[in-house]
């Protein structure tokens, strides 16, 4: 017998935790509830820290997929402990025993509406991070218009108890200082700065892009958090901030603010929480059973966790986490369920 | 009209708008190294002028860039061009040198 194991949510985590557990000899069952497979990922365009097309790498992740069955358009209607396993009534209708169950359920994008003062939705050239990554891919955007002077604010929606955040999202800073350059790059005749608290440049190469963007790009660091924005008539931003470098007010006016929304937990990934009766922790993200030795690990048996949905992320920190939670649930059902392994077919098979 | 006695203070604000884009892009076509300066300090803590005169590297760079350049040339005024400032920097900058292009570049009136 094959253990089932079932994942929810198609996201990088998803997919790669699903591809490997496949090839480790399990039945996988991956339930997306959107339309497509590949969750943020194929939102964006080119990757930091070395401008990887986005696409390839969800090429690379789906097709190492094979044998994994994926319902997309599906939600968990509920899940229910019997005995070993948990039983899973799917929107569709179908039934599955699972003996192993993954969350992978990523994380939402912090709504910049809610930081009203920056005017998101409000002033008609303010964009996120993401819309940006659209306009990449698309070339689309009537908020983009030839600017000339362009201002990226990190840390939008967190580090910033106001908006109910205090943690930091990770991955905007090396997302601002990687879109400032390709801004750069499209429009060269722009100014372009970058307001940042601190400047998270923590991964390996990221300090070379970080130098490139000041080299090479010419993009202006200014350390202080943008406090204010408003629109002018002929539709230019004026933007306010302290530079903290040199204690002083700062004005500048620009054509294009683009805010650095954060990830929070995902709300859909809660409902799943709360259907297993999960922990969160303060910050919103689920509880793991130990951070330094059992990431991957809930604390109910049988219930592992990978991705964005335990914090921030980066994709290969994703990939590596997921991979880390296949070999986990890997032990745990040789473990449970001893028979899944039967010796002599081993043998048989593998001598 | 009656002087009371009373008088507005200059605005102290930056004003990124009056920025000289102009100028500073020809000093980093001289010096394409002032743009990787982080501001961690390291020139000013061990400057040998710094402790007498308010001389600040790091500061003049950021004023540069904040379009506030007689400001910045003050805070350079007292350089004795003793090159400790080189020795420390953690971004590999010739400061020495950076300190003599801007000269050359901001000492010129326009
Ligand atoms: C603006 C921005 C740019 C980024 N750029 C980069 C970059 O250049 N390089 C990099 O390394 N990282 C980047 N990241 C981080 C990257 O997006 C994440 O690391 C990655 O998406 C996390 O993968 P995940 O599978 O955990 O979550 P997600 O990508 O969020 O995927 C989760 C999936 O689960 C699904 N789901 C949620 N709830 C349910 C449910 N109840 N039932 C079924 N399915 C559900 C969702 O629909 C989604 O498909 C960026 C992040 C942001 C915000
Ligand atoms: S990664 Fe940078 S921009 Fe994002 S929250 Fe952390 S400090 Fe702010
Ligand atoms: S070269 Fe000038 S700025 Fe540098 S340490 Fe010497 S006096 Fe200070
Ligand atoms: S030591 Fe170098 S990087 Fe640091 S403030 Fe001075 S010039 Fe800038």
């Amino acid at each position: 017998m094959r253990n089932n194991v079932l994942i929810i949510g198609g996201g990088p985590a998803g997919l790669e935790a699903g591809a490997n557990l496949q090839r480790l000899g399990y039945n996988v069952l991956l339930v997306e509830h959107s339309n497509t497979l590949g969750g943020h990922l194929g939102k964006w365009d080119r990757l930091f820290p070395g401008g990887t097309p986005a696409s390839a790498a969800l090429d690379k992740l789906l097709g190492s997929m094979d044998g994994v069955k994926c319902f997309t358009d599906t939600e968990i209607q509920s899940i229910n402990r019997l005995g070993k396993s948990y039983n899973v009534i799917l929107s569709n209708g179908i039934t599955v025993l699972a003996d192993a169950v993954l969350v992978a359920t990523g994380f939402d994008l912090f709504q910049a509406e809610k930081k009203e003062e920056y005017g998101y939705g409000i002033y008609d050239h303010v964009i996120t991070n993401a819309d940006l990554e659209l306009y990449f891919k698309t070339g689309l955007d009537t908020r983009i218009n030839a600017p000339r002077k362009i201002g990226f604010v990190h840390c939008v929606g967190s580090r910033d108890e106001k908006s109910g955040c205090r943690s930091c999202s990770k991955v905007c800073c090396a997302t601002a200082v990687k879109q400032a350059c390709e801004m750069k790059a499209a429009f060269p005749d722009a100014q372009i700065y970058c307001f940042y608290m601190d400047l998270r440049m923590f991964g390996r190469h990221y300090e070379d892009m970080y130098l490139e963007a000041q080299r090479d790009y010419g993009i202006r660091f200014i350390r202080g958090r943008v406090a204010e924005v408003s629109e002018n008539i002929d539709g230019s931003l004026s933007v306010k901030a302290e530079d903290t470098v040199s204690s002083k007010p700062l004005k500048v006016s620009l054509d294009l603010l683009v805010l650095m929304a954060g990830m929070r937990p995902s709300v859909s990934g809660q409902r799943i929480g709360s259907l297993l009766g999960m922990q969160n922790e303060k910050d919103g993200y689920f509880e793991v059973l130990s951070e330094i030795t059992a990431q991957q690990r809930s604390s109910i048996p049988g219930i592992f966790l990978a991705g964005a949905a335990t914090g921030p992320k980066t994709i290969p920190d994703t990939l590596a986490d997921a991979r880390g939670a296949a070999t986990q649930i890997d032990k745990y059902l040789s473990d449970i369920f001893p028979k899944a392994k039967d010796l002599k077919q081993l043998i048989k098979t593998a001598w | 009209m009656v002087d009371f006695g009373y008088g507005l203070l200059a605005s102290s604000r930056i004003n990124l708008d009056l920025f000289d884009k102009g100028k500073f892009d020809s000093l980093a076509a001289e010096e394409p190294d002032v743009r990787k300066c982080i501001a961690c300090g390291s020139c000013t803590a061990v400057c040998t002028a710094g402790k007498f005169t308010p001389t600040s590297l790091r500061a003049a760079i950021e004023e540069l860039q904040n379009g506030r350049d007689e400001v910045a040339m003050n805070m350079l005024k007292g350089c004795q061009l003793c090159g400790k400032c080189t020795m420390v920097c953690p971004r590999g900058i010739n400061t020495r040198h950076l300190i003599l292009s801007i000269a050359k570049i901001y000492s010129k009136k326009k």
